[in-house]
């Protein structure tokens, strides 16, 4: 039983939830749960500071598997709700979770314009290329040529850039990671949490039951570290975008892209008197004569 | 001597008749008069045809009326169109540049051509709209009201644009008045003033006032018409009022939103039109599964689909009824008018927070645009607010958050707070928030868990004032009436009784939960019962029987997107009650608007239609119109289009000489 307590958690056991995952063994979501907590623990983040806010799909039920609040949302709209609930308290830790089909399908338009409007949120994308949880079909990831339950002949369709999305869309912070890299993955999630502004994590996280292309192994051929890359730099936008269009032989992984450019929270007046859930309710008479009386 | 006097102003879009209709508005509720307007316009930016009425009196009025005793023209057009409406003892006011014909002037109805530009020629160049401004000057001489105050008004409106503006505005409201003095007798009308200043509002603005004083601190919207000027006005008033506003990208984000900021502990509200709210459907069962409070107002417009962007109905009760899957608690209210907007509002953030579940405002185009003197004594910002229950100590970690109680209201957490995490899924789910819909389903706890959310509706409808019987107890009909109508069927009422059908009438606010018992003991005691909605299928009907097992009578609906107003009704309840069958054919009016589409499409708006009569018979197999066009200069017969009297359709047009 965890015992309540002011003081930031020390170990990821403190932010065990409820319930064991019912994730499939071997599921790359386990690893972006593990290094979510360890971001968590070492930014030392109460837990009850932190809102985790999914949509539906298997990696939508993540919520459930970590001790903080948490809204377990509707397909596709985890971002409009954290958006909301950061707009009633911007003191929150706000953290975005789903999958490749809720964030990158039905939820893509929320997706983009949060990002453009650089809400101090964090979302976390585990993409495993196909749906998962309706049991096999194309998602927005999936590569050309794939067969999977709904494209018998193969997938004829182009999979989404996410990366090269998001830094269209004017996102701050644009980061890749690997489930099986949990050290790395632990690293670009705190640096997400800790970046003012909005961040994106897509996170490779292969389905075992689903997905027999995309798999851990094929993952491990292709990818690199682009920390290992001499003289990246990742506040420079055009390099950015050629690396997140990178894709076959060879995928980066890491930090693409970091800038700071004011979050809307600074832009908004009334947030300067505090959250908004601290504020006082009601109009006092003055300012209520004076809104009726123009009109008169 | 009359007390009441009603004022068309017709143009284009664009003409500015607005600020001329607002400069009027304000000054007869500066003077103590009751007023209500209602601006039949189009979704266009300019062009079009544009219809300003202006109902003011000495009683408080209800509605815009069925009426017209002075007409402002500001085109020729309009003049056609509007002419034949005026009643006796009224008049047309123009410009000299337009043209008045005679032979449209019912008897005993003044035209009253007014020279702007001799009259304004000292003023310096002044735009076209500012005839509007003359033709009000001579209108307050003939209508017996104050020209100081619209002098005033002008005066503070165009505070901010400099001398030299305000120079030339209230130089050619006087050179109009003045004018009208030297050559005009004043018409019959004559006021007692009292001078209580009344702020003249829109059922809009009241909603987001109402919000404002309920402590809302988020707004989110999607521009939608006619939900829009809810947006606008809290955009401008947003540090004032204390509440964010947000535009989003689309329905679905604001709804989700504003649920998101309801379950972290604000109030927040949202609105839209028919087409939006069903996008925000999915959301609004969503609300009612996290038990999370949100004000969702649909301010309804004509549909289906994109439907009467600018024109008003009561469409959408099934669609507020049916909004998402499954069973929910929800609750609908419908204001009835500017004032219960206010109201209604305060009292929708108050219910959703006490049984935390989403709130369904129902307004539609005509309360929302309308404006109309309120008292200014019946408003204030000191409203009870009531925020439900809140859990207080520690949850130790183990919150339940949907705890099972009789009162089916688990107390809540304000995320952030310590020791009380949670979570809030939309699967079905423990009292902890543990998922009980998929792998480890739990059919107990699912049935006890449903069960403990849809008891909270047995609370709201305990807190949800009974309807009450207005007018006398014994009647021959019963209007039965929802929402925005009230009005019109309290002066439909009362001019039944005066032609000696006694009338009384239910008006439903609360329409889920519903006060079925209750209905069902007044209903089965009335003779008559007779439902009036705007609506084609008569969704409040289906619902009465639904909840009563009562059938009405009759059912009075109208769908053309115009509103309904007491003629309209007190005509439609006398058919019912003398047995006569609604008349559905094509109405000589009609027939003549339909010929101003055909002229406006096929002949460039070059001819306009003159007289109207029943046209020979057999070769349409429906009876016809014939409506014989005119040239609009010289009134040379132009040809004549053959109409359905019972289709509507446009079966010939025969060019004159072909």
């Amino acid at each position: 039983m965890t015992i309540m307590k002011d003081a930031p958690e020390r170990t990821i056991k403190d932010l065990e939830g409820d319930v064991h995952p019912d994730w499939c063994p071997g599921c790359g979501d386990f690893g972006v749960l593990k290094s979510l907590k360890e971001a968590i623990v070492e930014l030392k983040i109460p837990s009850h500071e932190v809102l985790v806010v999914s949509g539906i799909g298997c990696s939508s039920n993540l919520p459930g598997f970590i001790h903080a609040y948490g809204v377990h949302s509707l397909h596709g709209r985890a971002i409009p709700v954290a958006t909301g609930a950061l707009l009633a308290n911007h003191k929150l830790r706000v953290i975005a979770v789903g999958g490749d089909g809720d964030g990158y399908g039905i939820g893509i338009g929320h997706c983009l314009h949060a990002m453009r409007r650089n809400l101090n949120l964090t979302y976390i994308v585990m993409d495993n290329e196909i749906y998962g949880l309706t049991t096999g079909q194309t998602s927005p990831t999936t590569t050309e040529g794939h067969k999977t339950k709904s494209t018998p002949r193969g997938n004829v369709e182009k999979p989404i850039q996410p990366l090269a999305l998001a830094l269209a869309a004017g996102a701050t912070f644009v980061a890749r990671g690997f489930s099986a890299n949990q050290k790395q993955l632990t690293e670009l999630m705190a640096q997400a949490i800790a970046h003012k502004g909005f961040s994106l994590i897509d996170v490779f996280s292969p389905c075992v039951t689903f997905n027999k292309i995309n798999t851990y192994q094929w993952f491990k051929e292709r990818v690199y570290d682009l920390d290992a890359e001499q003289g990246y730099d990742p506040t420079d936008l055009s390099a950015a975008l050629a690396k997140s269009l990178e894709w076959g032989e060879r995928i980066p992984l890491g930090k693409l892209y970091q800038v700071e450019r004011p979050v809307y929270e600074d832009t908004e007046p009334l947030f300067r008197k505090g959250p908004l859930v601290d504020h006082k309710l009601g109009l006092d008479k003055a300012t209520f004569d004076e809104l009726l009386g123009e009109s008169t | 001597m009359a007390t009441e006097i009603t004022v068309g102003i017709a143009g284009a879009a664009g003409d500015g008749l607005d600020r001329v209709g607002d400069t009027l508005a304000r000054a007869a509720a500066r003077l103590g008069l009751s007023v209500f307007t209602y601006n039949s316009y189009q979704s266009l930016i300019r062009g079009g045809h544009t219809w300003l009425r202006l109902r003011i009196g000495e009683k408080k009025l209800t509605n815009h009326g069925d009426r017209l005793d002075v007409l402002i023209a500001l085109n020729q057009d309009s003049i056609e169109r509007h002419v034949p409406e005026v009643a006796s003892g009224g008049a047309v006011l123009f410009n000299t540049k337009l043209e008045c014909d005679p032979d449209l002037l019912p008897k005993g109805v003044r035209a009253v051509p007014i020279p702007v530009a001799d009259l304004t020629k000292d003023l310096g160049r002044l735009p076209p709209v500012m005839q509007n401004t003359a033709a009000l000057g001579a209108l307050l001489h003939l209508a017996g009201l104050d020209v100081e105050v619209a002098a005033e008004i002008l005066h503070e409106t165009f505070r901010h644009k400099g001398e030299e503006i305000i120079r030339q505005n209230v130089g050619t409201l006087r050179a109009g008045y003045e004018h009208a003095v030297k050559t005009e007798k004043p018409l019959d009308f004559k006021w007692k003033f009292s001078r209580k200043r009344r702020p003249v509002v829109t059922g809009n603005q009241m909603i987001g006032l109402g919000a404002a004083a309920a402590g809302c601190k988020l707004y989110s919207a999607y521009p939608m018409s006619p939900a829009s000027s809810i947006l606008h006005w809290l955009a401008t008033h947003s540090e004032k009022t204390g509440i964010v506003v947000k535009q989003a990208e689309d329905e679905l984000a604001v709804v989700n939103m504003a649920i998101g900021a309801g379950h972290a502990g604000i109030r927040a509200m949202c609105a839209t039109s028919g087409g939006g709210f069903a996008l925000m459907t999915e959301a609004i069962g969503m609300a009612g599964m996290i038990e999370a409070p949100v004000v969702v107002v649909n301010v309804m417009r004509g549909g289906p689909s994109t439907g009467l962007p600018t024109k008003t109905e009561q469409g959408d009760l099934n669609q507020a009824f049916g909004a998402s899957q499954g069973d929910f608690p929800r609750v609908i209210v419908a204001p009835r008018d500017a004032l219960d907007c206010y109201e209604a509002t305060v009292e929708a953030f108050n219910i959703a927070e006490e049984f935390q579940l989403p709130v369904i405002l129902l307004s539609d185009l005509y309360l929302a645009e309308h404006r109309s003197t309120i008292d200014a004594d019946r408003v204030s910002p000191d409203v009870k607010i009531e925020r439900g229950e809140w859990a207080n100590g520690t949850g130790n970690g183990r919150f339940r958050r949907f705890r099972l109680t009789k009162s089916g209201v688990s107390p809540r957490a304000r995320p952030g707070t310590p020791g009380m995490m949670f979570i809030a899924g939309t699967d079905e789910h423990d009292e902890r928030g543990v998922l009980v819909s998929d792998e480890h389903t739990n059919a107990a706890i699912r049935r006890k868990m449903h069960e403990k959310r849809m008891r909270k509706m047995d609370e709201v409808l305990k807190r949800l004032p009974a309807p009450k019987l207005e007018g006398p107890s014994k009647a021959k009909v019963t209007l039965v009436g929802w929402g925005s109508t009230h009005g019109v069927l309290e002066e439909a009422a009362a001019r039944l009784e005066e032609d000696g059908i006694t009338a009384n009438r239910l008006h439903l606010k609360y329409l889920y939960p519903f006060h079925g018992r209750k209905v069902k003991e007044i209903l089965s005691k009335c003779k008559r019962t007779i439902v009036v909605e705007a609506n084609y299928a008569g969704q409040l009907a289906r619902h009465l029987r639904a909840e009563t097992g009562i059938e009405a009578k009759h059912v009075v609906t109208r769908y053309d997107g115009e509103p309904l107003d007491p003629d309209y009704v007190v005509q439609r309840v006398k058919d019912c009650v003398a047995g006569r069958a609604q008349d559905l054919k094509v109405q000589k009016a009609e027939a003549r608007e339909m010929a101003y589409h055909y002229i406006r499409i096929h002949l460039h708006d070059e001819a306009r239609p003159a007289r109207v009569s029943k046209g020979a018979k057999g070769r349409h197999g429906e009876p016809v119109f014939d409506v014989e066009l005119v040239s609009r200069k010289g009134k040379e017969p132009r040809g004549r289009l053959v109409i359905g009297r019972e289709t509507g359709a446009i079966h010939a047009y025969e060019e004159q000489g072909a």
